[in-house]
């Protein structure tokens, strides 16, 4: 028995308990009103953050999710006499089903920036509320809940909607400290980070995103059909209004958006602190001061009270030396043979951006086990196979194969979930996550399904194989470009690729760097991996390769053994130029 | 459907009014498209030049136009400080947003608490006068701020197109590091551009004193529109931001006329999902 680490479930539990009795304590329904307005922006500021904080698509149009509950509970309740607790269902059902729908079409756009989805989702916000205003759903004369019959769940009528909100507000946390724990929630945070890279990964970035847009406007929705009985008027001017969006934004950053808790924190202390000021007779004042402390909060505290707390606490806290994983040694066991079965079939690929012909119809066949250069000029498409291969680009046309399977319509992440892996040139990790959880998550998405355990375990595995060993807990930020590099390796590794794209992963190395990676390289074959490599070292090249392709203006210009390739005049001449060749 | 004259005087009050629309987009579309600034404060800062201009003008009798000489420098100078602010912070895109959201929250306090939530209406012998041409009444009021937009935007675009300080804030909007590379003071230019954005909102500001009905949360109901404009107008183009103004504006004023006013906040949003979702190469 751990007392230390069982005390928080100990408090949580007798906080729950304690609120849900505190309607039957007889106290003024001021308090019970009170601490639900503290549920409301609770679960609300929560619900934003499942997608907004975690993924990092900031929305605006809260308010048009949470507004499409409250009318739909106003509009059922008055006007279809649907009793009162079964409308909440149907409202975050009606919600979630808005997000999805914006997200499915939004989320398509090629060029989605930040603040263009941030303002997309305001003019829904807009437009929701025009169109309800015209239509006798709302007509501009307001709905009236007073004669909705309210279930007698508690003693007093403040106290059943109380503790509604109460019961909304545990499931809304439930749910973000799930998402946060979960798949899901990993894949959204490197989203949140890199989401080219999260979808090359194997993460399924536009499932997941629709995901998080459903569960956020779902429960905003739920929040909004008991609201519209907590407020009993409905206006859609009071409705579909900006300091909804606004305050929630304002609450999830000042706690902490990317944590599952972060919101909650937020929440509690701007309605706390505005109640104070409103009951004092000072409500503008009272915004004022919130708009200050944001202000504050955001130029000293960008990332949040809780993370800036967690870190605080990382810092004091000495670090126990922990075991290391076991560094396995960079020498293969046995070489295997190279196999006569082609593991990447590329048959006439073209790929075309606008007038300019990227990769001009290239055949080539990779066997199984081998090492395979891929060399050229600048320019002259190597990156750019590599990334219709890994799926970055869809392909112009013509057809690619991995083991047999064509992989040229599919996704970037399926084909990662084939057993395709790569690096970046320029390495490009999840800049808010440790170099394990960095690893772990190519593991996770990359690699068959299998507990959090065995994942973490073989993230440390592939760490150490790496030489990364002590900077588990490092960020990104903290590492060297060699050692990003090598991240970069252990990531792809972690995925236990069949084929594995490297691109260029030996330039702006130092010459023993260089020495170490080749080695890396090799070790990688032999845990029994195919590689493609993009390369201009040639020592590294004739070093590593068993055959090379030659790559120019999009062709293959030239296949074979590396020596032989390297010494024939015209791959001399697109290199240096003709005078050389002769 | 209502008459052609009526539709004729619906387009005309559209495109008039698109230019303040237009007017409030210039200085947003000049900080979000150089300066990679989302400014929520730019229409508190033109309502508070819209209170100093009524102040000026009921209290101490000073005209406008004097006024407006003022405040518009005043504003410049607000728009210095803020920079500086963001500078010294490093202030991203959406810390930016948040950050000049609780400024416009603050400023509107402030407003609040000095004007108190009063409608306050600036009278002037202008505020009547207008052209008749054919069966068609222009509000000169109105028409000048159409021309005042007109020159400010015309100008601004020529100065970003054919200057070395406006081609080096368009090289460093598209690349800060490689144009600091070639030697263009990007904060020094910055300074600048966030200090004519605010100045901009001042010259706004004169004229909703002309025009408008004041009131403290009046700040907020340009804020959607205006908005859509900048961006269906492109970000950093002075002259699209004119033009989506009073495209805006008219598309508003015809549907108000063809349906019904309530509809009118439809138009300019769909007009921006749309925009949007087609995703044109010029955006």
């Amino acid at each position: 028995m751990n007392a230390a680490r069982d005390l928080p479930k100990v408090v949580a539990g007798l906080a729950i308990v304690a609120l849900a009795l505190l309607p039957t304590a007889g106290l003024p329904a001021f308090y019970d009103s009170f601490v639900y307005l503290v549920f409301f922006w609770v679960s609300l500021s929560t619900s934003w953050a499942l997608l907004s904080g975690f993924a990092g698509y900031f929305s605006l149009g809260h308010a048009a999710f949470f507004g499409v509950g409250m009318y739909t509970t106003a509009t059922l309740t008055t006007k279809a006499g649907v009793p009162f607790l079964l409308t909440i269902p149907a409202a975050a059902a009606l919600s979630a089903l808005l997000g999805v729908g914006v997200g499915a079409v939004v989320f398509r756009l090629r060029r989605l920036r930040g603040e263009l989805f941030a303002l997309l989702t305001l003019a829904v916000t807009f437009v929701i509320g025009t169109i309800i205003l015209n239509t006798p759903i709302d007509g501009g004369g307001g709905v009236f809940m007073s004669a909705v019959p309210l279930p007698h769940l508690m003693p007093t009528p403040t106290g059943t909607i109380y503790i509604l909100g109460f019961a909304i507000c545990v499931l809304t946390l439930v749910t973000a400290w799930w998402v946060a724990h979960s798949r899901l929630g990993m894949g959204l945070f490197a989203i949140h980070d890199d989401e080219d890279v999260a979808e090359a990964k194997g993460v399924p970035t536009f499932r997941y995103k629709l995901l998080a847009f459903a569960l956020s406007a779902g429960i905003a929705g739920a929040v909004g059909g008991i609201h519209a009985m907590y407020v009993g008027f409905l206006t859609v001017a009071g409705t579909f209004e900006l300091t909804v969006p606004l305050y929630v934004v304002l609450m999830s950053v000042l706690g902490g958006s990317r944590h599952w808790l972060g919101p909650a924190v937020g929440a509690t202390a701007i309605t706390t602190l505005l109640y104070a000021f409103i009951s004092g007779g000072e409500a503008m004042i009272g915004r004022a001061i919130v708009g200050l402390i944001l202000i504050v909060a955001i130029l000293w505290l960008p990332d949040g009270v809780i993370p800036a707390i967690q870190h605080w606490a990382k810092k004091r806290r000495p670090q126990p030396a922990k075991a290391q994983a076991e560094v396995v040694p960079v020498v293969p066991a046995t070489v295997r043979p190279i196999g006569e079965r082609h593991i990447l079939e590329v048959r006439a690929v073209t790929k075309r951006f606008g007038g300019l012909q990227a990769l001009a119809g290239v055949d080539l066949d990779v066997r199984e086990g081998e090492i395979f250069g891929l060399v050229g000029p600048n320019g002259s498409g190597k990156t750019t196979l590599i990334n219709v291969i890994s799926g970055h680009y869809p392909l112009s046309s013509g057809t690619v194969a991995v083991d047999g399977v064509s992989i040229g319509s599919l996704a970037a992440h399926e084909i990662a979930r084939r057993g395709v892996a790569r690096t970046y040139q320029i390495p490009r990790p999840f800049a808010n996550m440790s170099v394990l959880d960095n690893v772990a998550l190519a593991a996770t998405f990359g690699g068959p399904v299998r507990a959090q355990r065995e994942i973490r375990d073989e993230a440390r595995h592939w760490i150490g194989f790496t030489g990364l060993g002590s900077k588990e807990e490092a960020l990104p930020a903290e590492l060297n470009l060699h050692e990003r590099k090598f991240l970069e390796l252990a990531r792809a590794l972690a995925a236990k690729p069949k084929l594995l794209l490297l691109d260029e992963v030996l330039s702006g190395l130092n010459p023993a760097e260089i020495d170490n990676a080749i080695r890396l390289v090799r070790a990688i074959r032999g845990q029994g991996a195919t590689i493609v490599f993009v390369e201009h070292l040639m020592r590294a090249v004739v070093e590593l390769s068993d055959r090379i392709a030659v790559l120019n203006e999009g062709k293959l210009f030239a296949l074979g053994a590396p020596r032989d390739v390297m010494r024939d005049p015209r791959v001399v001449s697109i290199y240096l130029g003709k005078a050389y060749a002769a | 459907m209502p008459s052609a004259t009526l539709l004729g005087q619906a387009l005309i009050s559209g495109v008039l009014a698109g230019g303040m629309y237009g007017l409030l987009a210039l200085g947003l579309s000049l900080s979000w498209g150089l300066l990679r600034l989302v400014n929520l404060s730019h229409f508190a800062l033109a309502f508070l030049a819209a209170y100093l201009t009524y102040e000026l003008g009921t209290t101490y009798h000073v005209a406008p136009w004097w006024s407006a000489a003022m405040v518009v420098p005043a504003m410049f100078l607000i728009g210095l400080a803020q920079h500086w602010l963001f500078d010294r912070f490093k202030v991203n895109e959406l810390a930016s947003l948040l950050i000049t959201f609780s400024f416009a929250v603050i400023l509107e306090v402030a407003i609040q608490l000095y004007w108190t939530a009063d409608y306050r209406r600036f009278e002037t012998p202008y505020s009547t006068l207008s052209i008749k041409a054919g069966p068609f009444y222009i509000p000169v009021l109105e028409l000048t701020l159409c021309l005042v937009a007109g020159v400010l935007a015309w100008g601004t675009w020529q100065w970003l197109r054919k200057t070395y300080v406006g081609k080096a804030l368009r090289a460093s909007a598209e690349d800060a590091d490689i144009a600091a590379a070639y030697g263009v003071d990007y904060r020094k230019l910055a300074y600048l551009i966030s200090g004519m954005g605010a100045a901009y909102a001042g010259i706004a500001g004169t004229f909703i004193a002309l025009i408008a009905t004041l009131a403290p949360a009046q700040i907020w109901t340009w804020l959607g529109v205006v908005f859509a404009v900048v961006i269906i107008g492109r970000l950093g183009n002075p002259l699209g931001a004119l033009a989506a103004g009073m495209l805006v504006g008219a598309s508003e004023s015809i549907a108000m006329a063809v349906l019904s006013p309530a509809w009118a906040p439809v138009v300019s949003f769909s007009m921006l999902i749309a925009i949007l979702l087609w995703d044109p190469e010029w955006l």
